[in-house]
């Protein structure tokens, strides 16, 4: 099965969530109160990492581990990222969480958030009915 | 031995950062998949109820690592809680704490707050703010904008791509005027 593997970083990814505290309601609330330089930190690092991982990966012409040539699709500008961006950074500071984060509730015991994850995906199918109405 | 006390504790911001940071390229080695996570709620819309919204109508099974992905979040983080948590308070800044305790939120014993995250909450108006309004907000905005967290503050931005900058701020404007102006209200009604 090839999608074992991604079940193994996706599990190393939920463990890190949990033990750097981003998936909590009260880091997100010192985030976005500016009491608190935690979340600033770790973002900001995972950035740095990716940001060297990435470069290190065009520079050397390093190809995937089963030797395909590795190639990232650029981001196209639409009006959604802006208001796209700013319904989500609402929904954020409510639940205390981005879309990783709310499996990562779930798994970490505070099962409610099955119900958030449910609305999440609402949220998703409505955007797709309305998707051709929504300025772009 | 001290290593292992160390892990079992809260990690450092930089040690949580470097290693959030190191799934992109984790992702890209392993198979050119691109860190990001929204996508799997569109993935479950496909399979499940794709309605006939053309959205919905495209090869969601080429993307079935996304789902695997973030079925091992759920799982990882179900091992991290079980295994390593202590069962200290939460550290949590002087100044948020005062605006918490006007919110009457005093239980700081888990990541998320006892008192809104429960499923008492499920029929009242708090539940339907924090778990309904929020979630919906969330699978909505990170839709709309074309990913989240990851695929644009992280995925995005590690690649330099503009649009994902210009992603991230409004993430973080919506996040400002919610915990700032938002919330006090809600909490004022709620209370």
């Amino acid at each position: 099965m090839k999608n074992i593997k991604y079940l193994l970083v996706g599990i190393y990814f939920g463990i890190v969530l949990v033990k750097s505290q981003v998936i909590s309601w009260f880091r997100i609330q010192e985030m976005f109160q500016l009491t608190s330089f935690h979340m600033y930190g770790v973002i900001g690092t995972a950035v740095i990492t990716g940001m060297i991982s990435v470069q290190l990966i065009r520079r050397f012409g390093i190809k995937t581990f089963a030797g395909e040539p590795i190639s990232i699709a650029p981001k196209q500008f639409d009006k959604g990222q802006i208001f796209g961006g700013i319904i989500f950074g609402l929904g954020w500071a409510i639940t205390g969480a981005c879309p990783g984060p709310l499996f990562a509730q779930i798994g970490s015991g505070f099962t409610v958030v099955v119900i958030t994850l449910l609305s999440a995906i609402a949220g998703t199918w409505v955007y797709g009915l309305l998707e051709k109405k929504l300025p772009h | 031995m001290i290593l292992l006390q160390a892990m079992l504790q809260p990690w450092h911001w930089a040690i949580g950062g470097f290693l959030i940071g190191l799934t992109v390229p984790l992702l890209l080695l392993l198979g050119n998949k691109p860190f990001g996570i929204s996508s799997s709620l569109r993935h479950i819309c496909a399979a499940c109820f794709p309605a006939d919204i053309s959205f919905f109508k495209y090869d969601w099974k080429a993307q079935k690592w996304n789902l695997f992905f973030a079925g091992g979040i759920l799982i990882g983080a179900f091992i991290a809680a079980h295994w390593t948590q202590g069962n200290g308070e939460m550290e949590i800044a002087a100044a948020t704490k005062e605006r918490l305790q006007n919110y009457q939120i005093h239980n700081y014993q888990g990541l998320l707050p006892q008192e809104l995250f429960n499923w008492n909450n499920l029929f009242t108006l708090k539940g339907l703010i924090f778990f309904v309004v929020g979630g919906f907000l969330v699978g909505f905005g990170t839709r709309y904008a074309g990913g989240c967290t990851s695929g644009h503050s992280i995925m995005g931005l590690s690649n330099l791509q503009w649009p994902s900058l210009v992603a991230t701020i409004c993430f973080m404007v919506g996040g400002f005027i919610s915990a700032n102006v938002i919330l006090p209200w809600v909490f004022s009604i709620l209370n």
